[in-house]
């Protein structure tokens, strides 16, 4: 085998060799860039500060308080995370849905109002969410509404451009026929497209309200509230064993409603997205 | 042949029957959903305060914060004026109303803008490097032991599911405000979101070759180099790729809590309300976002395809 190898190397020799050289310069470029950019970041600072990352993760793990711990206020604000996640994607929902006939091209097969609804939808979801919390928050004062809104806006762009191109990909045969049996406006939405684009949208839907409970863990961060204020008040004032208290309901919180919505896909439309 | 009149034979009423009784139960089904979904809408508003006439009284205080955005005082105490107007648009630094009185700081913004990518970049290489490494060992494909394909994948598991915004908040203390500290939080989230796909990739590869290697009696890690690599790389490039794009974004927010970027300067900018450069600021990084989008886009269909 070793033979074949040398002999082809001697009647091919550019293919070993060009490859090899230029992969090594490529790879050693990369490598001289990351240690660059490591230089430039300071990742000395990593060894200087890693003796506190134990610092704090041993009194993360110390849970001697936690009967003195505020519960109810902690489990509420988790309840007020989960229900803003909840609102805000539905009430982009209740936009997404007409906006995305509008943006679809088979709707209105227009094509500057096409582009231009679509790039409206970019710009909705352009912005993280937690940028047009702090804009809410500034506009609209403290409290859950601006997370509420936050999560409504950025949920919109995403939904709506999401159901629009569902409704771009249903087959045009079904709605073919139900003309052809003289079905009017109405009946073609209710029997043509509304079928087709249903499951789409509720299994996005869902999926939407999945990540947003997520998200809005952290909106409270910058004062749109739930559990990420109570989260910021406790990383502040350095009360670690609370902040790991805190970060276990996320994580519990979480994980159920991925569970619950993974169910409720299946039982409504029996298709698992992962 | 006669017509056939259906209703006399029982087959067709047994049909209607229980057609109508699928019929009626789907139907309950969906009210009993829908009323659900307006049911937890409503607990949902009453538990978070959210009325329609806090959101109608809102409104307005919205449209004048954004028209604020896009307005000016040229000098103190004037009145408010439109942040650009066509005869000065092109005018000097000066010169209210113009593209550069409006960005007149955007030597700032690009250094800024800059640092941020290159968080990302940075961040992205080195969750791609523990991705990496962490992938094969949570394969169960590969490994025999089952306590360390757990063990791996609990870890993958917990890296990804903390918000990066908290890991974030918190590693500022350990690191100090700056890039560093953010760079770390979204290395972390990098690491366990693309662990998990690339241990799926890891699980769909072709376990012939493995075997081809392992029977000229390679090692474990000669098995991976040789036989699984060179068939996943692509698919972990191309991921690796798609999670750049996110890290761009999430590297222009990450600064919200002093982890460094341009998300420190837009912070600053709206807590002391100087309106019109959070305008600025937000638009540039719309289109930096847009634009790593299309080039991340491109590079993966010309050098890639379509593999994800």
């Amino acid at each position: 085998m070793n033979m074949d190898l040398a002999a082809e190397r001697l009647r091919h020799p550019e293919v070993f060799r060009g490859k090899g050289w230029l992969r090594w310069l490529l790879l050693s470029a990369v490598f001289a860039y990351l240690g660059y950019l490591m230089w430039l970041f300071d990742f000395s600072r990593v060894f200087t500060g890693l003796p506190r990352v134990w610092v704090i993760l041993r009194l993360m793990l110390d849970w001697s308080g936690i009967a003195e711990w505020d519960h109810v206020e902690l489990w509420r604000s988790m309840l007020e995370t989960v229900a803003m996640a909840y609102l805000g994607t539905m009430l982009a929902v209740v936009f997404a849905v007409p906006l995305g006939f509008l943006g679809a091209r088979n709707v209105i097969p227009e094509r500057v109002f096409h582009f231009i609804t679509r790039r409206m939808f970019d710009g909705l979801r352009g912005l993280d969410q937690l940028i047009w919390a702090l804009v809410f928050v500034r506009a609209m004062g403290l409290g859950p509404i601006a997370g509420i809104m936050a999560i409504a806006v950025a949920e919109t762009g995403i939904l709506a451009k999401l159901f629009a191109e569902a409704v771009e990909n249903i087959d045009r045969r079904q709605v073919e026929g139900i003309t052809s049996v003289g079905a009017g406006f109405i009946a073609r939405l209710r029997f043509a497209v509304l079928p087709q684009v249903l499951p789409v949208m509720i299994s996005q839907t869902l999926y939407s309200i999945e990540s947003n409970s997520r998200e809005a863990t952290i909106l409270g961060l910058v004062g749109a509230g739930g559990i990420g204020l109570r989260l910021s008040e406790r990383i502040q004032i350095n009360a670690w064993d609370q902040v790991a208290y805190v970060i276990v309901l996320i994580l519990i919180s979480v994980t159920l409603i991925d569970t619950t919505s993974r169910y409720l896909r299946l039982r409504l439309i029996g298709v698992v997205r992962t | 042949m006669t017509a056939l009149d259906p209703t006399g034979d029982p087959a067709y009423r047994l049909f209607q029957q229980r057609f109508g009784a699928l019929r009626r139960s789907r139907q309950t089904e969906s009210a009993l959903t829908v009323a659900a979904v307006i049911l937890l809408f409503v607990v949902a508003a009453v538990w978070t305060d959210f009325s329609p006439e806090k959101i109608v009284n809102g409104i307005p205080r919205i449209g004048e914060y954004f028209g604020k955005l896009f307005s000016i005082e040229p000098k103190r105490g004037a009145d408010p004026i439109a942040v650009l107007a066509l005869p000065h648009l092109f005018g000097g630094v000066k010169e209210p109303q113009s593209i550069a009185y409006w960005f007149y700081r955007i030597g700032t913004y690009a250094t800024l803008l800059w640092q941020t990518i290159e968080m990302a970049i940075l961040a992205t290489a080195i969750g791609f490097g523990a991705a990496f490494a962490l992938s094969f060992p949570a394969t169960r494909t590969f490994v025999g032991s089952r306590v360390i394909v757990f063990a791996t994948r609990r870890l993958l598991e917990v890296m990804r599911t903390i918000p990066q915004v908290v890991l974030a908040f918190i590693l500022v203390w350990p690191f100090g405000i700056g890039p560093l500290a953010g760079i770390l939080a979204i290395a972390i989230h990098t690491t366990g979101a693309l662990g998990k796909l690339f241990c799926e990739l890891n699980e769909n590869a072709d376990l012939r070759s493995v075997d081809g290697i392992r029977s000229v009696g390679g090692s474990w890690l000669a098995q991976i180099r040789f036989a699984v690599v060179p068939q996943v790389l692509p698919g972990f490039l191309s991921y690796a790729l798609l999670r750049f794009e996110i890290n761009v974004r999430s590297s222009t927010i990450i600064g919200f809590v002093g982890a460094g970027g341009i998300g420190q300067e837009l912070k600053r900018v709206i807590g002391f309300n100087i309106y019109e450069e959070v305008s600025a600021i937000v638009i540039l990084i719309l289109l930096i976002v847009a634009a790593i989008d299309l080039i991340s886009e491109q590079i993966r269909h010309r050098f890639i395809g379509a593999v994800a």
